[in-house]
């Protein structure tokens, strides 16, 4: 799997694309659509106050790659755990998270969203493989889904610090994780070459 | 010391009535931070501080190199609700970014 992006003329990118890696692309679109999820801003008329509970104030997502997706606003690495510092900033980030998250999470399907659609402009028309080709607003779309996708397999595959992606490099091919370390490089690639095309 | 008034007698309305607070706003400004992370692309992250903070590609790239060498850098820099704004964008990139007050 070597597909890379290219800039085609009047802005946009393109990329040809064989049937599995048309696929793949997909499947992992979905994923990361199921995995982001419709949020929670649950239904009309649900009681308020579950709903309330159901946000969980000051916690930030249970499962880590959506941690990672969503983030808190305040604090980071270098807050001392349970100082007065890190209260306030765990209250803060509960209040932002509170008022932005829907619309983050909103944004972040639209782009996966935005991913399968076009791959499924071309495989109705394709036969076999295609040139997938982006306008300048598909290419800011992938872009960020892509990179969505890369931080949710990262963290799946545990990639913590900078030397652990090396060590993506050298798995056995019988290492259960192989298929996933392949997708996380392949996506690597795709998005390296789709930033050259955007950069002004 | 009581400050001379120049308005015209003949006036009624105070014209002081509405004039900002004379409080001094406290000079400790806050910072959007963007720390290290393994996953994102040094490119990306070079692209993502040109297109969003509309940075030189030289800026962009020291920004971009003080967070992988340094584990972080400061971004930008203004009030509260800016660097909130400047963080929820930052976020819907995909990098890991925090704001706080200068210290």
């Amino acid at each position: 799997m070597t597909g890379h992006f290219e800039p085609i003329s009047g802005g946009g990118a393109a990329i040809a694309l064989d049937e599995v890696e048309l696929s793949i692309l997909r499947s992992l679109a979905v994923q990361l659509l199921e995995l982001i999820g419709p949020g929670d801003s649950g239904p009309e008329g649900e009681d308020p106050l579950a709903r309330l509970f159901a946000e969980g104030p000051s916690e930030p997502p249970a499962d880590p790659a959506l941690a990672r997706l969503f983030p808190d606003a305040y604090g980071g690495p270098d807050v001392k755990p349970d100082s007065a510092e890190e209260n306030e900033a765990r209250e803060r980030s509960a209040e932002f998270r509170r008022f932005t998250e829907n619309d983050l999470r909103t944004r972040k399907r639209e782009d996966a969203l935005a991913v399968v659609r076009s791959l499924d402009s071309v495989t109705a028309a394709g036969d076999g493989g295609a040139v997938l080709k982006l306008r300048p607003e598909e290419s800011r779309q992938w872009l960020g889904a892509l990179n969505d996708l890369r931080l949710a397999i990262g963290t799946r595959l545990e990639i913590a610090a900078d030397d652990d992606s090396e060590m993506l490099f050298r798995l056995p091919d019988d290492d259960p994780r192989k298929p996933m370390v392949m997708a996380y490089l392949w996506l690597g690639g795709l998005q390296e070459t789709l930033v050259e095309t955007l950069m002004p | 010391m009581e400050p001379v008034s120049v308005a015209p007698v003949e006036i009624e309305r105070p014209e002081s009535s509405e004039a900002p607070s004379a409080v001094p706003e406290p000079d400790v400004p806050w910072v959007t931070l963007v720390h290290n992370d393994p996953v994102n692309l040094m490119s990306y992250v070079t692209y993502v501080f040109q297109s969003y903070f509309g940075y030189s590609k030289d800026k962009a790239h020291k920004l971009m190199l003080d967070v992988h060498h340094k584990g972080r850098a400061t971004v930008s820099s203004g009030s509260r609700e800016e660097m909130e704004r400047d963080v929820q964008a930052m976020h819907g990139y995909g990098l890991w970014a925090t704001l706080q007050q200068d210290r």
